[in-house]
């Protein structure tokens, strides 16, 4: 900022645009923003879901047409199943839990009132909203959209005449990079504000949990996805210029493409996980009306989490065909990780330990969150340990596993946002109970539809094939309790068709809330963080004046205090008082 | 209008200049990818040498001096703008810099043309691919740089928003260490 | 644990199998220990039993001890884990055993959109021969007997997996890659492609038929180029 320019007043700075465009499309409001990403998120993630859907009905049923989709033949399947996971990881999971809740929650929970650059946080989106468009797109040109796993590996992804969809491959692969683009831009404002433009007052260690690991997660991404986007240059080279970057028979290394995927394909793991842990902590605390146990063990796990998850990544590669040497090392790496993931878990039980727990909705998600992603994260040992994957590696076992760490990321992880920070969002309360229906109604089918699934891996079935009409091994009877492979599959696809349908509930609930919920007032948690300081929803510029923070975040049930939470913006109470 | 929180600098660095390193670290990334991808290749075939050799030193070599001597104007854009506080003087130095970047761009063009009518193409051998697509990535970020470059000169001129001289600047020099990588790695490795 | 549901049929898939259920123990271990714990803590503090909660910031030893310890007993676990994978993959991946006094059978698979072929030695039990037998997608190999694999592809990446072997490898175009198996009972079992290649992916199951010697001879003499050529 230059010293030139003056300083603009809290008041002048924040005239709301009047226009309905200037408002909600074409807004520099980060809250706008968030909601606007968080819209595209959700409705990326209902046609994500609707491919899960056609896909899971074709391997239930084979060959037998799928209501509101038609014969899914080979092709069409796999376009669908690479799409996808592209979805809920790159249009879902990235822009729900990163752009939307780093959007809205970082300038409150720091205590200002914009990003720090509105203008490319709404270039962000737009950005954004063009990737999903040239994705979406893909699907409408001739040989359909791309069906070569969201791994995309060469050759079969760089030659037209192996994937048979020349044109869907380059636009699978710019909607891709586009993506990217939007999130690097986003990055900026996550990390500039979250480290210049905190509240008087706030210290490193005063900020909350979720706001660290937006950020941390921005950092993640922005180191591990440079190599990628070069390799997405080269590949689109291969694609459309007929370079042989990748491919064998003109001097490229088809294994290099590997590399620089899963250079950045582990890390995004961790830079999903991350915004969701986040989530949980804040839900924890509140509900249990406790501190966040050991605040800076936490930080410490997440930086040691941040730097092993860049030397992993080669586990992903074991069979692939590299040196079988380098597995031993990754073994090794891979395994550390679990330390300080452990150590996390174990933290965030610690948590509960002597708290007072309310188990309503949000806390519920919370819960469940831990619970699943411990189910996600032991499975994944199996996976790690070279000698095992040897026979797990591309069988249903790892697609079970990663599920068990994706779905409580993206779906658990989200609707525990939102169902925290809804009354914040909209000023209205939503209803518990049908907060409840639709948790049960969620959970209990996920764990239906991922369980058999681990059996089926375990029994050898390999991923990617729409009919195992073909393996006699993979269509045995009486595997499980009586049932044979084939009343697995449709056990699980029954189970997501009731998952499915509990999802009305929650935008029933939505609606409902929205129309007839009580107010919620700024406060309604009695939680200590700065966004509950502002009146719900909050207006534009956030604060009618800007907050001082006077201690940590997680100041819940102290001795000295009646009630049983101190807001970080309550100034002392006298000398002495608060912080020590 | 600016919002409060492009105001306050509790890191205790300025907002931009912290957005223009986090530019420049996920740019390096990018590089460094490329580059890593470009010398395991190189490592692993030891007959693009001849291609190599096809690559004319002198003409990078005066790139290189170039982009050098862009830098040095840079560099005394910022001292006008920081030191001087002087808004158009700054600007005449951009505009030095400028030309720069577009003498290296007409040269690199040159430079092409004759590559490609010698049969030299990117498709011809991968050494090639990696000499057209690295030595074009930098290419389009120098022409970024030009473009951004003109704006900050336009406002630095009316004395407004000097302290974005310092930011192009910073990118500035980000794009010529890139080409002392490139430099070696394409042209002078035989 | 994984042979209750598929057989094992190779001289290592008892190994891989002992990793997996080295692993589903201590990993089943934790996973109980811990879930157990985080349900009596929902359960014994829900706000009817405890009103008002504890101030602990976590730093202290006392309560912090506990994970202290854990992380320890977590690493310790690893260094089991780490022991046994990486012995298991040297053995199956890394080394490459070689018959006692002779030389081991070699046989040729090449995958290709959408098929494998398999190129036997013959009866002279050497390749690049007059008497070499090709097939598709079936692979004849005989009983208790050790063989090399040289896994190579025409196009795209494919994968070489024998679920009852517990074997599993990419195949790459423009590289031969080479690995071994020792098939311990007799069958016809999956030959599964196990990384995408395609539209037809799903179209590219084969057979591995385990033969005893006799009925692998027999087989041979049948399909033997040269004899037929001579029949």
């Amino acid at each position: 900022m230059p010293e030139s320019a003056p300083a603009p007043t809290h008041e002048a700075a924040h005239h709301e645009p009047e226009n309905w465009v200037l408002k909600y499309l074409w807004s520099t409001d980060h809250k706008v923003i968030a909601m606007q990403y968080l819209v595209t998120g959700v409705f990326m993630a209902l046609i994500g879901g609707f491919f899960a859907y056609a896909f899971r009905m074709q391997l239930a049923f084979p060959g037998a047409e799928v209501p509101g989709y038609g014969l899914v033949s080979p092709s069409d399947y796999n376009a669908l199943v690479t799409n996808h996971g592209t979805i809920m990881i790159f249009w879902v999971a990235m822009p729900v839990l990163v752009a939307a809740f780093g959007n809205f929650l970082i300038p409150l929970m720091v205590g200002c009132d914009d990003m720090v650059f509105p203008k490319i946080n709404r270039l962000s989106f737009q950005v954004f909203f063009l990737s999903a468009v040239v994705l979406l797109a893909s699907f409408f040109v001739e040989g359909g959209a791309f069906g070569g796993a969201w791994t995309a590996y060469p050759p079969l992804s760089a030659v037209g005449e192996y994937s048979l969809t020349p044109l869907g491959s380059t636009l699978w692969l710019v909607a891709v990079a586009l993506e990217f683009v939007a999130f690097l831009l986003g990055g900026i404002n996550f990390i500039t504000t979250a480290m210049n433009s905190r509240a008087p007052g706030m210290r490193l260690y005063d900020i909350p949990i979720v706001v660290w690991m937006i950020v941390i997660a921005s950092v993640l991404f922005m180191l591990s996805v440079g190599p990628l986007i070069a390799g997405a240059i080269m590949l689109f080279m291969d694609q459309q210029v007929g370079t042989g970057f990748f491919d064998p028979a003109r001097g490229g290394d088809p294994i290099l493409w590997q590399h620089l995927f899963w250079f950045f394909g582990h890390p995004e793991v961790y830079v999903v996980l991350l915004p969701a842990l986040g989530i949980t902590a804040e839900i924890i605390c509140i509900f249990s009306r406790k501190k966040l146990f050991a605040y800076r063990t936490i930080l410490y796990t997440v930086f040691a989490t941040g730097i092993l998850s860049f030397t992993v990544w080669a586990h992903h590669q074991f069979i692939a065909g590299i040196d079988p040497r380098m597995a031993h090392i990754f073994t090794i790496t891979t395994l550390l990780i679990s330390v300080p993931i452990a150590e996390m878990c174990f933290v965030y039980i610690a948590t509960l330990y002597k708290g007072s727990i309310t188990l309503n909705t949000p806390m519920l998600w919370g819960l469940a969150f831990i619970f699943e992603f411990l189910i996600g994260g032991v499975t994944g040992i199996f996976l790690g340990a070279s000698g095992a994957d040897i026979y797990f590696h591309d069988t249903y076992f790892v697609l079970a596993h990663f599920h068990y760490t994706f779905f409580p990321i993206a779906i658990i992880g989200t609707y525990a946002g939102i169902t925290l920070w809804f009354p914040k969002m909209f000023g209205k309360m939503l209803n518990d109970r049908l907060g409840k229906i639709h948790f049960w109604g969620t959970i209990i089918p996920f764990n239906l539809i991922f369980i058999p699934l681990f059996f089926l891996g375990g029994l050898g079935q390999h991923r990617r094939i729409y009919d195992y009409v073909h393996f006699p091994e993979l269509m045995r009877e009486n595997v499980l309790f009586g049932l044979g492979m084939q009343d697995l599959r449709v056990l699980a696809t029954v189970s997501l068709l009731v998952m499915l349908a509990f999802q009305v509930v929650f935008f029933v609930n939505v609606y409902l809330s929205l129309k007839n919920g009580p107010r919620a007032g700024r406060n309604p948690w009695k939680a200590t963080t700065l966004e509950w300081l502002t009146p719900s929803p909050p207006p534009h510029g956030n604060f009618a004046e800007l907050p001082t923070v006077y201690r940590g975040a997680y100041e819940y049930s102290h001795p000295d205090r009646q009630e049983d939470y101190w807001p970080q913006w309550e100034p002392e109470f006298g000398p002495g008082a608060g912080r020590g | 209008m600016r919002p409060i929180a492009n105001t306050r600098s509790a890191a205790g660095i300025t907002t931009g200049r912290l957005a223009v390193w986090w530019v420049v670290g996920s740019e390096i990334v990018i590089f460094g990818g490329l580059l890593a991808s470009y010398i395991m290749h190189r490592l692993a075939h030891a007959s693009w040498a001849e291609q190599a050799a096809h690559t004319n030193v002198w003409i990078g070599l005066f790139n290189t001096f170039v982009l050098l001597t862009s830098s040095l104007f840079a560099v005394l854009a910022h001292y006008a703008a920081e030191t001087e506080r002087n808004g158009p003087k700054a600007a005449r130095y951009l505009l030095f810099t400028f030309f720069g970047g577009l003498t290296f761009l007409l040269v690199k063009a040159a430079e092409w043309t004759i590559e490609i009518t010698a049969g030299y193409t990117v498709t011809s051998n991968g050494f090639w691919s990696f000499y057209y697509t690295a030595a074009g990535l930098h290419a389009t970020h120098v022409l970024a740089g030009m473009i951004i470059m003109l704006i900050v000169a336009h406002a630095a001129r009316q004395g407004r928003e000097l302290h974005r001289v310092e930011l192009i600047g910073i990118y500035w020099h980000f794009v010529d260490i890139v080409w002392i990588f490139l430099f070696p790695l394409l042209y002078i490795a035989k | 644990m994984i042979e209750y549901w598929l057989q094992a049929a190779s001289t290592y898939a008892g190994d891989i199998d002992f990793v997996i259920e080295l692993v589903a123990v201590i990993v089943g271990f934790w996973f109980f220990l811990t879930v157990g714990i985080f349900f009596w803590l929902i359960f014994a503090h829900r706000v009817s039993r405890s009103p008002r909660a504890e101030y602990l910031t976590g730093d202290e030893e006392q309560p912090k001890k506990f994970i202290t310890w854990a992380h320890m007993l977590v690493l310790v676990c690893d260094v089991f884990i780490v022991w046994a994978a990486v012995q298991v993959w040297y053995e199956v991946k890394q080394e490459l055993p070689l018959e006692n006094g002779g030389q081991p059978q070699v046989v040729r698979v090449i995958s290709q959109q959408w098929a494998w072929s398999f190129v036997h030695p013959g009866a002279d039990g050497v390749l690049d021969t007059a008497d070499d037998i090709r097939s598709v997608d079936e692979l004849h190999i005989e009983v208790n007997r050790l063989y090399h694999y040289e896994l190579s592809s025409k196009d795209v990446l494919h994968s070489f997996s024998v679920p009852v072997f517990r074997l599993k490898q990419d195949a790459i175009p423009g590289r031969v890659i080479r690995g071994w198996f020792e098939a311990t009972q007799t069958g016809s079992y999956d030959i599964q492609c196990a990384e995408i290649c395609g539209i037809g992916h799903a179209l590219m199951p084969a057979r591995i038929v385990i033969e005893t010697p006799e009925q692998h001879a027999a087989w041979l003499a049948g399909h033997s180029p040269t004899q037929l050529a001579a029949r």
